[in-house]
């Protein structure tokens, strides 16, 4: 059945002569929006980026390379967690994990997810990840789950703590996926843009906060 | 004799509070979308842009569908093609099969809607939960969505809350919109825990990288096509891309254009199943792409417009007529402006030809539409079409099936007597006499509004008593 679907539906588009574009689709536009381009020096990313993030209720901490596993401590007992999601093979999880006795109990995803999916889906506090980059326009986390920080990291706990390096906040989506060279490096099986907590307005266009993924989102930018 | 979309609109017209809740969303939707877009430059070019965009992937649709297919089956996702919306079912069903799987989990997804994917499923005994909590709501209520982004917005929280105080009699009475919204958490969460094939739509599908693309605010995308171990994506032909540069343009006018937001909550690129290593994400993902008439819309150069259409719903949140009749008068899976330009040449002129009718024609739809699909003239070609006696040069389902002996006859009549001046200014001089006897009901015309009344002398004579010299 699908082989002769294909074989129809490709026949039939092929039938038709080419479409000539109503405009021409000229490449230096690409992935500029409406011909727009910013020049925001990192203070005004900064600052953009953190007007976003708090608009859609993130909380945003500004931290330097000394002080983030403190905001992050405090930010784990300023919300009473359990426990914490940390990956122990990644640069910052290593920094979490070497300090143990700072954070409340430090779980680790280092099996796969039919293992442990119970416990995941109704036991698990929070979890730190550390983040791609982000969009300052938008006030956006790009997340690219990995072996170490899984798909599920962001999204199942009710609290998701990210890191952000304010070297890797880029203006645009288009400027990130240009200067991170997205197409170059290949896209890994899962990429995400996170701007905020899980939200809907499907009832009477209220806005609630914690529909199916994270009802919190921290960001700490260094 | 009346037809059923003139009888349900009748009845929706009836309704005062579905109309209260449509024109408070409307309004509200309305001034978030011009809130985004200040300068009015840049939304124009923005718009030109993403106009330029799909009328480039359009203009090359069949070898980018070959190369994301080829990109896609290279990272490991499964790809299925459907011509009708039966075949789609049954590609869907033959996964759930081979799965032994009993229920499924579905994102929010227009084109499973289309395919009556719920129905199909649930008649051969199997669960087609929706997770997306406005889907949700009605879903309990065995509705269809009245939008294609905001299915619930007919409703409101009131009856909302008496509608899960019905369906879960043990969880208290509450009219709080997140206590409500907490519960539907609760009850879909141990659904995505237990599930084990997942369903998704797709919004943009990317041929250089094999990338689908999910649009969402909820987390329902990300679960449904993260937590189950088999992710299976339903969408039209149309929704490919070229590059993943054209991805941000249209991302950014389509969160603007439809909600008024300046992103939503997740975008989801999603390349390929779980690869070894990694602990979790779909073992399979499986693509189904579905033709249903598109291919058909394709060939006419005219009508191929359509297909530019990202589904941000503006057209929708704009249409006058939309916000008075409401979403389900259409009787369709799509509504609105958009809804009158894709079902009648889906289903054909002869089942939902009437669409094309309903509207005045005010472009509201195409001034908001991000991708500049021209609707009032694509109303305007159907109506044509609808009515065409040859129909030798045209591909649209349907056409010349509305046209009616005595509409012919009347406009025959009336291009013969307007191009014979003797005849014509007898008929509107007898007229002008006999005014009075003109009848003052002309059936739906009168019920609103006064019958016309002719003028004391014909246009000509008035112009003779000024002096004129027509020639």
């Amino acid at each position: 059945m699908s082989n002769t679907a294909r074989a129809n539906i490709l026949a039939r588009l092929k039938e038709t002569p080419p479409q000539p574009s109503h405009t021409s689709y000229s490449s230096p536009d690409k992935g500029r929006l409406g011909g727009v381009s910013y020049d925001w020096d990192t203070a005004e990313r900064v600052r953009r980026f953190t007007e976003r993030m708090v608009a859609v209720r993130a909380e945003v901490h500004h931290a330097t390379a000394e002080t983030w596993l403190d905001v992050v401590s405090q930010v784990c007992a300023a919300k009473g967690l359990n426990n914490l999601l940390v990956s122990p093979e990644t640069v910052l999880g290593k920094q979490i994990h070497a300090q143990a006795d700072r954070f409340p109990t430090l779980k680790t995803y280092d099996q796969p997810i039919e293992s442990w999916k119970q416990e995941m889906f109704y036991g698990i506090d929070a979890a730190f990840t550390g983040t791609y980059g982000g969009i300052a326009e938008t006030g956006t986390l790009i997340v690219m789950p990995s072996v170490d920080e899984p798909r599920l990291m962001s999204l199942v706990p009710p609290v998701h703590i990210a890191l952000l390096e304010v070297n890797k906040l880029y203006t645009t989506f288009a400027e990130a996926v240009q200067a991170q060279g997205w197409v170059q490096m290949g896209m890994p099986t899962n990429a995400l843009l996170i701007s905020g907590p899980s939200k809907s307005a499907d009832i009477e266009q209220t806005l609630a906060y914690g529909v199916h993924g994270p009802k919190e989102l921290v960001v700490v930018l260094v | 004799m009346t037809s059923t979309f003139r009888t349900t609109v009748r009845t929706n017209l009836a309704k005062p509070e579905v109309r209260a809740n449509f024109y408070r969303a409307m309004d509200g939707l309305m001034t978030r979308r011009l809130d985004q877009f200040p300068d009015k430059a840049e939304l124009e070019r923005l718009r030109t842009q993403s106009m330029a965009i799909r009328a480039n992937a359009l203009s090359k649709l069949p070898e980018l569908l070959e190369t994301l297919e080829a990109n896609l089956t290279r990272n490991g996702i499964q790809v299925h093609w459907a011509e009708t919306t039966d075949q789609a079912n049954q590609i869907v069903l033959s996964i759930l099969q081979k799965h032994n799987a009993k229920s499924i989990i579905k994102g929010k997804s227009m084109v499973s809607e289309e395919m009556g994917l719920n129905h199909f499923l649930e008649a051969l005994g199997i669960e087609a939960l929706e997770s997306d909590l406005g889907e949700f709501i009605i879903q309990l209520d065995h509705e269809a969505p009245s939008h294609i982004i905001m299915p619930a917005i007919h409703k409101n929280r009131i009856q909302i809350a008496k509608l899960f105080h019905e369906k879960f009699p043990d969880i208290p009475y509450t009219e709080d919109v997140d206590e409500l919204t907490q519960m539907a958490r609760r009850i879909l969460r141990d659904k995505f825990y237990a599930t084990t094939v997942g369903l998704s739509g797709v919004n943009f599908m990317v041929a250089e990288t094999g990338t689908l693309c999910l649009v969402e605010n909820e987390g329902n995308g990300r679960m449904s096509t993260t937590a189950p171990s088999v992710h299976i994506a339903v969408t039209g032909i149309e929704k490919v891309v070229e590059s993943l540069s054209d991805v941000p343009p249209l991302l950014s006018i389509l969160t603007r254009s439809a909600t008024g937001q300046p992103i939503t909550t997740y975008f989801n690129m999603i390349s390929g199943p779980r690869k070894p290593g990694e602990k979790d994400g779909p073992e399979e993902v499986h693509l189904v792409l579905l033709d249903n008439g598109r291919s058909n819309i394709y060939s006419d150069p005219e009508l191929l417009a359509t297909l530019r259409c990202i589904r941000c719903g503006a057209c929708i949140n704009h249409c006058p007529v939309y916000v008075r009749i409401g979403g389900h008068s259409y009787g369709t899976v799509y509504p609105g402006p958009i809804g009158s330009i894709l079902e009648p040449q889906k289903a054909g002129l002869d089942v939902h030809g009437e669409l094309a009718q309903a509207s005045t024609l005010c472009g509201a739809c195409s001034e908001v539409c991000p991708v500049r699909i021209p609707i009032p003239s694509i109303l305007n070609r159907l109506r044509y079409d609808g009515v065409r006696r040859d129909t030798a040069n045209t591909n649209t389902v349907g056409s010349g099936k509305r046209r009616t002996l005595s509409e012919a006859a009347t406009w025959k009549t009336w291009a013969w007597a307007a191009t014979h001046p003797t005849i014509y200014h007898a008929g509107s001089s007898l007229a002008t006499h006999f005014k009075g006897m003109l009848p003052t009901n002309l059936g739906a015309w009168t019920t609103v509004r006064s019958a016309p009344k002719l003028a004391e002398s014909t246009l000509h004579q008035q112009v003779k008593n000024l002096g004129v010299d027509h020639e």
